[in-house]
């Protein structure tokens, strides 16, 4: 059972987490707005200006939730990802482990750590974008659902990868190889329906194509991507990660001798 | 009766299936008590602390802590435990008061509480001035007087610090020895790793020796201390005698051309050899004692249990 001294302990990892990203804000906070300013001129308006419209809406218009959903993806993995490293690696993760913190509320610190960094970055891009495109939101709660579960998922993603990483390489090798390709071709800038039908049905396997899609319809109303499905498969991912994490937390895999 | 603060009973632990660290060891430690728990490197301090306070996974045998087991009452269990380890384990980029802040709130005190209980602790330990600096800004001897400053926010019954004053100069040292001295009579138990034997004999009543993953040795301070047989001095004298007597069971050595030295069973009095020294017009101009009493019976110990 867990009493009030456990959700004081869950609200002093997430006031370390928080204070951790605005104390490097520079190195957190500051980039997305750069980068996807970046990709809003270069994507949205110098080169989709040339391109014309995309499903009946302009390109930077078809592109925008894409771009917020990929700082979302990018920031709620690298926060937990850094963070819980560098507490295994500074051994400050020992601070938690001698206390009676018990390790659902240790897994929830973190992820909403990650969540909050990944929700506040989304804001400050979507910020950036209100500057290039006058966009509308068709579905408030499909939009906010959506961003909040696929942040969820992969703050979770992140942990697991912290928990298993020996070295820093280890924390830059699944963003690299893995997370930066699958969000490149989920749908982030073109429509799946471009491609021939083998590639189409390559595209299905990959679930960051079915959280853009998702959020692209919280924001303009259509999507490749039936949003039923898209919400199980999100939620599917993310018991099966939670449950990974809190096993690998539970059995101290990683940071217990 | 007195309560028990620490029961280990049994307690074994295999690293990898294959290093065996500890081979079942059993001891107590009483409630109130100081104990120090000695040991030449490897002999398995780090571990029996490790599994004390859940770093270290054991691989079997029980271990409770104020009667609370660290099997199914671990929670409770890690609330009566302070622990100050061997290496620095602070974010390098927290502050003073952000590290024990944060601390107390994992033990679940209420922010505004851990605020009030940070003031008093790092004032205690000096650190009240130091308390907006990043941890990595301190010198060696801040950074574990933070790690006590740390332990003790949540008010723990008992304090475990492994090897505490590891590379503090000796005026850091002696005041953190009157620190935790005080803290003791105050009522918290104290459990203790250190290589500095002197420590050990200044601090603790109670002693445990532990070698290659066994205790060898578990008893008072006191006992131990009786069990010395003999002391070695060193005489600094300003000539040297054609050859040495023959007086009871003391043993003389020539270590340079102006010193010596003298094994002195117990029982004998020192005015002997002075006696002997005047007779041959031999002046004695300092005196002092070779070695640390304990560390010559802890070497005797470990070789014979090896």
């Amino acid at each position: 059972m867990y009493n009030k001294q456990a959700f004081i302990a869950l609200y002093s990892i997430l006031a370390k987490e928080v204070s951790r990203y605005f104390r490097i804000w520079v190195q957190t906070l500051l980039p997305p707005a750069i980068t996807m300013t970046l990709y809003f001129v270069i994507f949205g308006q110098l080169i989709g200006s040339r391109i014309g419209d995309m499903d009946g809406v302009s390109y930077i218009e078809y592109i925008t939730p894409g771009i917020i959903m990929m700082s979302v993806i990018t920031n709620s993995y690298s926060n937990v990802v850094s963070s819980f490293f560098s507490a295994k690696f500074q051994r400050s993760i020992e601070e938690m482990l001698v206390s009676p913190v018990p390790t659902l509320f240790i897994l929830m610190g973190y992820i909403f750590g990650g969540v909050s960094r990944g929700l506040l970055t989304g804001i400050i891009v979507t910020i950036v974008a209100s500057q290039f495109v006058d966009f509308k939101i068709h579905s408030w709660p499909i939009l906010f659902f959506v961003v909040t579960l696929t942040s969820m998922l992969f703050a979770t993603g992140g942990l697991v990868n912290a928990i298993f990483a020996k070295k820093f390489d280890d924390i830059s090798i699944v963003p690299t190889f893995i997370l930066t390709p699958l969000t490149y071709l989920g749908g982030v800038f073109y429509s799946i329906k471009l491609l021939p039908e083998f590639w189409q049905n390559v595209s299905l396997g990959n679930p960051i194509l079915y959280m853009v899609n998702a959020f692209r319809y919280g924001f303009l109303g259509f999507s490749d991507i039936n949003i039923t499905h898209a919400l199980i498969l999100i939620s599917c991912f993310i018991i099966a990660l939670l449950s990974l994490a809190y096993y690998l937390l539970q059995k101290g895999i990683g940071i217990r001798s | 009766m007195s309560t028990k603060a620490i029961e280990i009973h049994d307690l074994k632990k295999i690293y990898g299936g294959q290093f065996t660290a500890l081979k079942g060891i059993s001891f107590d430690v009483e409630e109130g008590d100081f104990l120090a728990l000695l040991g030449p490197n490897g002999a398995g301090k780090s571990t029996t602390i490790g599994v004390i306070c859940s770093l270290v996974n054991k691989t079997s045998g029980s271990v409770k802590v104020f009667g609370h087991s660290i099997d199914n009452e671990l929670e409770a269990a890690k609330r009566c435990i302070g622990l100050v380890p061997q290496e620095f384990n602070f974010s390098q980029f927290e502050t003073c008061l952000q590290i024990v802040v944060n601390q107390a709130g994992y033990y679940g005190v209420p922010r505004k509480l851990a605020t009030q209980r940070a003031e008093v602790v790092l004032k205690q330990l000096s650190l009240w001035e130091k308390r907006n600096t990043p941890s990595r800004e301190l010198s060696g001897g801040m950074k574990r007087r933070l790690m006590i400053a740390r332990a003790l926010i949540h008010e723990p019954k008992i304090l475990i610090l492994d090897e505490p004053t590891a590379g503090v100069d000796i005026e850091i040292r002696r005041s953190m020895w009157e620190f935790l001295t005080e803290l003791n009579k105050q009522g918290t138990t104290i459990v203790l790793t250190t290589h500095y034997l002197e420590e050990a004999e200044q601090l603790c009543r109670r002693i445990a020796i532990i070698n290659q993953g066994e205790i060898i040795e578990n008893t008072s301070m006191k006992d131990i201390i009786s069990r010395l047989d003999v002391e070695t001095f060193v005489l600094d004298i300003d000539s040297m005698p054609e050859k040495f007597p023959e007086i009871n069971s003391v043993t003389f050595r020539q270590r340079d051309d102006t010193s010596i030295e003298v094994d002195i069973p117990k029982g004998i009095s020192l005015n002997l050899i002075f006696s002997w020294l005047s007779e041959q017009n031999i002046q004695v101009s300092s005196m002092r004692n070779k070695s640390n009493r304990l560390e010559e019976l802890f070497v005797k110990l470990t070789e014979n249990a090896a």
